[in-house]
């Protein structure tokens, strides 16, 4: 264990938590996690931009996960109204029970 | 115990507790129990960013993310009002180990590019007095207002059109009962 942090335990953190956004999309079959799952990537990007934000002294990384947070507010609202309204049409939130756009 | 141990023991900390609620959350059954661990990896990444002094940020993420994007997860959840046999399982078998191999391949390969790169690099240089106020609310605001202020009014503006979206898709079912054709 080194006794020191770097910039590059940040970014080790931030690749974790994005692969497990990424394995939350892919394996989930319930709409909800998969939604959940696209969070913590935008959130694992967010870490990424801080600890760069902290490496050069420099607050633009930090302007960009507060409207990076603004996009998630957004794409909750819209999202989770879609959700509803998939389990309105469906009344499941199986993720493999919306095939009619698949090929 | 000297304070770069400190710093070093919260970090570890703060980091597992992020990785290892985030892995949690994706293998629930119970979508509940997934935004609660959602809430617990949040709180942990938040202790990362006052560790790398973005202190309006953690604040930002406990009150936005934990308070209100995860309670808006809840409530909808609470509105679908499943049943336990209606939580679906994670997919299992053989394209389970598939997928788990492809994203494990993902990460080892940018971890491996970020320890090319920037690995054993210097550890942050310990900032004091005018250059550690870059994180300061003053100045994320200046940055906000000045250099950045064409994205913050697009952002408002997107704020909008997802309000009227939002509204527009889960309001639709309820016009049309009300007015049949």
């Amino acid at each position: 264990m080194p006794t020191t942090i770097g910039v590059e335990h940040f970014l080790i953190v931030s690749t974790l938590l994005f692969t497990l956004g990424v394995l939350g999309v892919l394996i989930s079959r319930n709409i909800i996690i998969m939604f959940m799952s696209v969070e913590l990537m935008l959130n694992a990007a967010s870490l990424a931009f801080i600890a760069f934000s902290r490496l050069h002294a420099d607050a633009s990384g930090q302007v960009f996960v507060f409207l990076a947070l603004a996009v998630a507010a957004a794409e909750a609202a819209v999202g989770l109204a879609l959700i509803i309204t998939l389990y309105r049409a469906r009344g499941t939130i199986d993720s493999s029970a919306f095939s009619i756009m698949k090929w | 115990m000297t304070p770069a141990t400190i710093d070093t023991i919260i970090f570890y900390l703060a980091a597992g507790l992020a990785v290892g609620s985030a892995f949690l959350m994706v293998w629930q059954r119970n979508p509940v129990a997934s935004a609660m661990f959602l809430i617990l990896s949040l709180v942990a990444q938040a202790a990362l960013y006052i560790q790398l002094d973005a202190i309006f940020l953690a604040a930002l993420l406990i009150i936005i993310y934990a308070g209100a994007i995860v309670t808006l997860f809840l409530f909808v959840i609470m509105l679908l009002n499943l049943r336990y046999e209606q939580f679906v399982e994670p997919s299992g078998g053989l394209s389970r180990i598939i997928k788990v191999a492809l994203a494990a391949t993902f990460a080892a390969s940018i971890i491996a590019i970020v320890q090319r790169t920037l690995g054993g690099g210097e550890p942050f240089q310990v900032l004091s007095g005018a250059e550690l106020s870059f994180s300061s609310v003053k100045e994320v605001a200046t940055a906000l207002y000045t250099r950045y202020v064409y994205p913050f009014e697009l952002v408002g503006a997107l704020l909008l059109v997802a309000i009227i979206g939002a509204v527009a898709l889960a309001g639709k079912e309820t016009q049309e009962t009300a007015s049949p054709k």
